[in-house]
């Protein structure tokens, strides 16, 4: 039986005899579910592009419009879900999603000490960094060490709060606007909101990078 | 989500278990037997606990987001007023007296 | 019962945190859509995944890069739940493997 390869290639071309004995084992796990009729191309094609779908730029776009207008804002702290699907961002696959508004006196920052739990629906994949040990272990109970590794150092007067994302709920920290953004574009906002922002390891970049 | 079901009402005190038995648990070891304040009661989940295991999650269990003083939760931990906060289901939790 | 290897909130000895990002190989990007349209179909929840993952030896946990312990991961719960053996997919591999030779 000819099995299709259409999603064997997206991403870099790694040789196959130089994979390590467990990354090789994927190609014979795919071969098999395919054969016995548990996954089709199709099944598997449909994840890799819901996935690339995905990424910082959704969760730019909340922000920004959340900056902009208020009474928008006020939607997606109430209902975060229904809030992104006004802009045509499908959050559905998440349990429950909860939106940590930054204060001029309060940061956000969010971690899965236990896994790699993030807001992948909004998101995309989480960055190698958040998945490593040294942030999982240190974020708990160093965030502002953290934070200054990103480039944030926080007075004492403002209180840090580390969220972890140990069950159903993902969450996504809606930055502090920059002071002297008002008359930015749109767009020129979005380049301003990281992904390590919405993450809460970093404020909001202050101005449109070259 | 049945809110009055919940045991725990935001503000209240709680005491997180200190348990050590096998299977997925999805309570961090660090936070085991700390005290703090519940946040948010977040509704019904399936339990984790039995998903893990291949059973079907039920009962549903009530999460909560409790809040600790992070100089609770550390030997040394130095900014006063920070915080950890921690999604936790209801059977982990006692009332703190 | 000691605490899990991947229980790791609050552990000492954390150093500096590696900000690199490597781009995903194809390998990774297919255990990635494989393992999520296992999920989309029912064939294994999230916390069995995880369950799995939390019970492999510490060696091999630590040893292994992420999607490596996922490969891991999804292999132990096919076979868990019978739907494939460790045979078939040593013979299927063995017979990639005559395929991709040595350049």
């Amino acid at each position: 039986m000819s099995v299709d390869h259409s999603t064997d290639s997206h991403g870099h071309e790694h040789p196959k005899h130089e994979l390590s004995a467990v990354a090789r084992r994927v190609y014979a796990i795919r071969e098999l579910l395919l054969e016995k009729g548990v996954l089709s191309e199709h099944d598997i094609r449909c994840q890799i592009e819901y996935q690339e779908a995905r990424s910082p730029v959704n969760g730019a776009k909340i922000v920004a419009r959340a900056w902009t207008d208020p009474a928008y804002k006020t939607r997606l702290i109430a209902d975060p879900k229904a809030a992104c699907l006004e802009l045509g961002i499908d959050a559905t696959s998440i349990n429950e999603f909860v939106v940590l508004e930054n204060m001029e006196k309060v940061r956000h920052m969010v971690v899965c000490t236990l896994c790699s739990c993030y807001p992948r629906a909004i998101l995309g994949r989480p960055p190698d960094w958040y998945k490593s040990f040294n942030y999982r272990q240190r974020s708990v109970s160093d965030p502002r060490s953290v934070m200054r590794e990103f480039g944030l150092n926080l007075p004492d007067d403002v209180e840090v709060r580390v969220h972890d994302s140990t069950a159903d709920i993902r969450y996504l920290v809606l930055p502090l606007r920059p002071k002297g953004t008002e008359n930015l574009s749109a767009a020129e906002l979005e380049r301003l909101i990281t992904r390590d922002s919405m993450i809460g390891v970093m404020d909001a970049l202050p101005e449109v990078p070259k | 989500m049945n809110e009055s079901t919940a045991k725990f009402k935001p503000g209240e005190r709680v005491r997180v278990r200190f348990e050590d038995r096998p299977g997925h648990i999805r309570t961090p070891w660090y936070i085991r037997g700390k005290t703090g304040s519940v946040e948010r009661i977040h509704g019904e989940f399936l339990n984790p606990e039995s998903l893990g295991h291949g059973g079907d999650g039920l009962p549903k269990k009530i999460l909560y987001s409790v809040a600790f003083q992070q100089g609770e939760v550390w030997e040394r931990y130095d900014v006063t007023q920070d915080k950890l906060v921690v999604d936790i289901f209801e059977h982990w939790l006692d009332p703190a007296n | 019962m000691a605490r899990g290897h991947h229980d790791v909130g609050g552990l000492a000895g954390a150093g500096p945190i590696d900000q690199s990002q490597h781009e995903l190989a194809d390998w990774e990007i297919l255990a990635d859509a494989i393992n999520q349209a296992l999920g989309a179909k029912g064939i294994r929840r999230t916390d069995e995944l995880r369950r799995v993952r939390e019970e492999m030896e510490s060696d091999a946990y630590q040893g292994m890069s992420y999607y490596e312990r996922w490969i891991a991961s999804m292999e132990t719960i096919l076979l868990e739940k019978k739907i494939l053996t460790r045979d078939e997919i040593d013979r299927k591999l063995a017979e990639f493997e005559k395929k991709w030779g040595e350049p």
